[in-house]
Formats: structure tokens, C-alpha cells, sequence
């Protein structure tokens, strides 16, 4: 489903990414894990294509990013690409519907309400439309952003350290939930983390050492 | 679900900013608005109660107060001008045509004007009841007049002395009632603000050694060294007068003579100074709106660098992020623009309103200069300017770093 070689990246000369090879395939589910530094969210940055690596190539679902123009590398994104924060960032001017239309407007999508309406009701948001995000629950803010992240209907979801700051109970559930829209719509699961209570839930791992 | 509801959700999110910015844009476009609609519809009416009309001449004074007191009836006379000279005047071969003007009086701050039924003629004012007078001490009144006064035909009244600038304690002439025989329609021109008689009646009202009998037959009693005229509105008979006809009068007669259309241009270069002055004011109050649009959106930037790269994120590209912006900046200055119009259309109004009943030449709210258009193109303009390094600051937002701070 996608595939990296010998991708690096730097900052101002300093190396932060060194990965020689990994592919994972469609609708698999991996754990990105390593210590704080060692460029997990800047691998995620660079699946998303948010990020140009310095060296090396990427593909997403038999495209090679590096081939494609800056538009065509934000249209890509937002069409196969779903990506939940750790901050969730909905847009707080926006009601909660109006987040997820945003969604797929912006990816240049046609809105299409009755979808949007089927994924708040399927994350158990139904009533919610209407809301703003200030008057959700963290809870449902997160179910939200989850919402907006599959709403297109990615082949890719990315996660970054989705379960930090949660207790137990949470952070079982916030990974149900990423399990489970993954799934319903086959896309391939990746999840940044260096949270020691999800690796046993998700088996297959790819470690990233700290830079040297 | 599209840029303009993006920017609109997050105009609402900041109303107190958003209002603040839209109320100094309007304040600002409303001024101008006001400056436009009054001066160009005083310069209309001025223009118009003054076409067709080539010198006016009066008693030795100030040629703008001639003017001003003769065709607008505003200022107050310079004096009175001999009835024997405005009869040789009248012979000369320049003058085409001539109106005396009588004036002294006034009913209610309406200015009695003794003249001929040539004045009538000459603003093309239509009868809307009744006649126009015959007799002495028969007056027909301008519409604003019978508005104002709630006189109809029929009715009888009586002149204050004086040219109705309020002062107290102005003698009535109790003796001599005029009767209302007609009622004219409006025009739009100065003939609306006043009320029309015969000459005669002036003379007569102020003439008190007559017996009232006698009152019909007050011009062939008087003797010609007491027949006074205010003024007289002179129509050339041919263009070379111009040069030499304003300089025969005031040589050769104690008359003044003056030109409207040379006092007309002194008096807008005049005003032009006040409503320069305004005019800056207003421009600086837009460049105020401006500068105030641009650092709402340079803060809005430092909040929403999250929900810019969100949006990049969620695969919107930076031209629209860009586009964003402008948008917002555009649709503060549209809003401020389309209140400031109004605005200035609704004072323009309460200033005719009050020109109205203060018996000065009126303006009107409901009409529309082309002038506007420039004005919403302004405000836009200003709205992108506002906008244009907030959306450039945009357009450059680093996603991965702002994410990964996140």
C-alpha cells in the first residue's frame, strides 16, 4: 500500500529521519514507535506528504509523491490521506458538520451531507451536527476529529500520538475507535506513539532509533 | 461549505473586532457619502435656481450677498435700488428682459417676494390651485410654503417685517392681510421656499400714509422717487453684454451689479475648503478602518496558525488559504461599505430634513451619484490591502513545523 526507501530528512544539516525500507500493505495496522526525537511525526509528515523528505522515495497507494506538483500533492492528501492530530485542531469557528463538510470541500470533494451525517452517527455523534466544538466533551471532540479524518473515505490514516494525555479507559477506546474506521474503510492504519499501553493491541511495530 | 462561509464563521467568532472594523468603514464611506450627495445636489439646485439668469442687481454691497439674497434668498438684501433706474436699465439695448424682486417681509420665515408673473414664467413653476395674483395684497404660495404653513387658497395672513431669520419681536403688519389666490406645485427651485405677490403689495404694506382704500391704486399714487425695487434679475440680450453691461451699472448708477455664475463658482471654491477639510477626515477615518482590518488579521493569523495547517493538512493548497484571507478582508470592507452607503444616504436625508425646516435650499437621501460605485471600489480596495500581508504570511504557512509543535 505504500512503500519507503532509503528516505532521509534534515533540518538545518541535522539528520532527524533515517529509514532505509518498510511497506506495509492495504488495510494493515502498524505502530510507528520510538523515543521522543527519534522522527516519528516527521515520518508521518512525510507518508502525508506535508512534508518533501530530503532524500529518498516515497509511494502512497502506487503513486510516488516526489512525482506529483505541489497542488496535486494537497489534492492527493486530502482524497487519500486522513490524518488525526494530537491537539485534534477542529476548526472552532466551524459547527461540527461544517468541520467534516470542510473536509470535503477543501480536498475538492463533492459535499455530501448524507455521508458526513453517516460517519457522526456511526462514531455515535448523531445530535451533534449543530454543535460547536467548544461545547463538545473531549471525548467527542476526538470522536469528531476521527470523524473528519475518515470522512473522505482515505486509504491511509495516519494518527499522531493519539492516546497521550488519556487514561486507561480512554486510551483503549480512542484506539477502538481509530481500529474500527480503519476497517470499515479498509484503509491502512498508521499510529505514531511511544505509548507503552497500546503496543501489545496492535502487533506489528516499526521502531525508529533516536538520532545519533 | 465554501471560502465564504469559512470567513464569514470566523467573522462571527470575532464579532466585537469584526464590528469595530466594519463601523469605522462605514463611518468613514458615510462621510464621504454625505459630502457627495450634498454637494452635488446643492450644486444642482444652486446651478438651476440660477440658469437663465445673467446679472442681478442690486444696491452698492457685496455681489455675493446680492446673490445670495436675490436668487437664493438666503442672505438679506443690500438695500433697495430706485425705481427710476431700473426703469432706465430697462431701456438699455443689452438688457433682454428684466424682474424686479420687492422684498422686506416674511410669513412664518417664508420670504414675501414682490415680483412679476415673468418670475413665475422664468422657474417654470405650474399653478397646483387657484390663479396668480392680480391685485395688490393678493400672494401665491410656493408648495413648500402652503406645506409648512398649512395655508390654502382662500386664507388670509399677515407679513412680519423683516427677512425671517427668526429674530423676535418683529412688527406684523396687522393692517394689511394679504388673501391666498393660488397655490403653486413643486419645483424643486427656490420658487417653493417663498411666497410671490405684485410688487404693489410691498409698497403698500410699507408705504403707511396711504389710506387702506386705496390700496389697488397704490402705484399710480405713489410718486416715482418712492417706488423702490430690492433687486433685479437681468437677462442679456446678447453675449457681448457680459463685458460690458456689469461695468456700465456700477460706474454710471449707485447700483451693484453681479455676476451669478462668477459668485457661484467663488462661493463652491469657498465651501470647497470645508468640504476638503471633511473629506480628509474621512479618508483618514478609511485608512484607519484599513490599518484596524489589517491588525485584526495579522492577530487572527497568530490564532488560526493551527487551523491554517489543518487546512493544508486536510488538502487545502496555500493559494487558498491566500484566497482565504483576501476574502475575509473583502467581506469587512463589502459590509462596511454597503452600511456606510446607507448611512450616508440616511444622514444626507436628516440633513434635508433639517435644511427644510430651517427654509434653506434642500437636499435629498433618495438619490444616487455614480460617484458611490467609486467609493465601494475604494473600500474593496482598501479590504485587500488590509489583507494582503496577513494572506501572503498565509499562503506561507510551514505545515509540518506548526503541526509538529502542536
Amino acid at each position: 500500500m505504500f512503500a519507503v526507501e532509503n528516505l532521509k530528512h534534515a533540518y538545518d544539516g541535522t539528520e532527524v529521519l533515517n529509514v532505509a525500507a518498510w511497506r506495509a500493505e492495504q488495510g494493515a495496522q502498524w505502530l510507528v514507535i520510538g523515543p521522543s526525537g527519534s522522527g516519528k511525526t516527521t515520518l508521518l509528515h512525510v507518508l502525508a506528504g506535508i512534508l518533501r523528505p530530503s532524500a529518498g522515495t516515497v509511494g502512497v497507494a502506487g503513486q510516488d509523491l516526489a512525482a506529483l506538483g505541489a497542488q496535486q500533492l494537497d489534492r492527493f492528501r486530502g482524497q487519500h490521506i486522513g490524518i488525526v492530530l494530537q491537539r485534534l485542531h477542529l476548526i472552532p469557528s466551524l459547527r461540527v458538520m461544517d468541520n467534516l463538510l470542510l473536509a470535503q470541500y477543501l480536498a475538492g470533494l463533492p459535499q455530501d451531507r448524507a455521508r458526513a451525517g453517516e460517519v457522526l452517527k456511526t462514531l455515535d455523534l448523531a445530535g451533534k451536527e449543530a454543535a460547536y466544538p467548544h461545547e463538545l466533551s473531549f471525548g467527542q471532540a476526538q470522536r469528531v476529529a476521527v470523524a473528519r479524518a475518515v470522512v473522505n473515505r482515505p486509504k491511509l490514516l495516519l494518527a499522531d500520538e493519539p492516546t497521550s494525555n488519556l487514561d486507561d479507559a480512554r486510551c483503549l477506546q480512542a484506539l477502538d475507535l481509530l481500529q474500527a474506521m480503519a476497517a470499515a474503510c479498509a484503509a491502512t492504519l498508521v499510529i505514531a506513539t511511544h505509548d507503552q499501553r497500546i503496543r501489545a493491541r496492535i502487533p506489528r511495530h516499526f521502531e525508529l532509533k533516536a538520532a545519533a | 461549505m465554501n471560502l465564504a462561509t469559512v470567513s464569514l464563521s470566523y467573522l462571527r467568532a470575532r464579532r466585537l473586532s469584526t464590528s469595530l472594523n466594519v463601523l469605522l468603514l462605514a463611518l468613514g464611506i458615510a462621510t464621504i457619502t454625505l459630502l457627495l450627495l450634498a454637494t452635488s445636489q446643492l450644486e444642482e439646485r444652486m446651478q438651476r435656481d440660477a440658469r437663465g439668469i445673467d446679472l442681478v442687481v442690486g444696491a452698492k454691497g457685496s455681489p455675493m450677498q446680492i446673490i445670495l439674497s436675490s436668487i437664493y434668498q438666503l442672505d438679506v438684501p443690500t438695500g433697495n435700488v430706485s425705481w427710476q433706474q431700473a426703469q432706465e436699465l430697462a431701456r438699455h439695448r443689452f438688457v433682454k428682459k428684466i424682474i424686479p424682486l420687492a422684498m422686506g417681509d416674511n410669513y412664518r420665515g417664508f420670504r414675501i417676494v414682490g415680483t412679476t408673473h415673468d418670475y413665475v414664467a422664468h422657474y417654470g413653476a405650474r399653478l397646483a390651485h387657484g390663479q396668480l395674483w392680480k391685485a395688490p395684497l393678493e400672494a401665491v404660495l410656493g408648495a413648500e410654503v402652503a406645506a409648512g404653513s398649512g395655508l390654502s387658497v382662500g386664507a388670509h395672513f399677515a407679513g412680519a417685517h423683516g427677512m425671517g431669520g427668526g429674530s423676535e419681536g418683529e412688527k406684523v403688519h396687522d393692517e394689511h392681510q394679504y388673501r391666498v389666490v393660488g397655490v403653486l406645485a413643486p419645483s424643486g427651485s427656490v420658487v417653493d421656499r417663498i411666497v410671490l405677490t405684485s410688487v404693489e403689495s410691498l409698497w403698500a404694506v410699507h408705504a403707511e400714509q396711504y389710506d387702506i382704500k386705496d390700496i389697488a391704486r397704490i402705484g399710480e399714487l405713489m410718486s416715482d422717487e418712492e417706488k423702490e425695487y430690492t433687486a433685479l434679475l437681468i437677462q442679456y440680450a446678447s453675449p457681448i453684454a457680459a463685458a460690458s453691461l456689469p461695468r456700465y451699472i456700477n460706474q454710471n448708477s449707485a447700483m451693484q451689479a453681479a455676476s451669478p455664475a462668477y459668485e457661484i463658482t467663488r462661493l463652491f471654491t469657498i465651501i470647497g475648503v470645508g468640504v476638503d477639510v471633511l473629506r480628509g477626515f474621512a479618508v483618514v477615518l478609511i485608512l484607519a478602518a484599513g490599518l484596524s482590518v489589517f491588525i485584526a488579521l495579522y492577530n487572527a493569523l497568530s490564532e488560526r496558525r493551527y487551523d491554517l495547517a489543518v487546512m493544508r493538512a486536510l488538502g487545502a493548497s496555500p493559494a487558498k488559504l491566500m484566497s482565504l484571507m483576501l476574502f475575509e478582508g473583502l467581506l469587512l470592507a463589502l459590509i462596511g461599505a454597503a452600511i456606510g452607503i446607507a448611512l450616508g444616504h440616511a444622514l444626507t436625508g436628516l440633513l434635508g430634513l433639517a435644511l427644510t425646516q430651517a427654509k434653506q435650499v434642500s437636499v435629498s437621501g433618495m438619490t444616487w451619484v455614480n460617484e458611490e460605485l467609486w467609493l465601494i471600489v475604494l473600500a474593496l480596495g482598501v479590504g485587500v490591502v488590509a489583507a494582503l500581508l496577513p494572506a501572503w504570511r498565509a499562503y506561507r504557512t510551514d505545515v509540518a513545523a506548526t503541526l509538529a509543535r502542536g
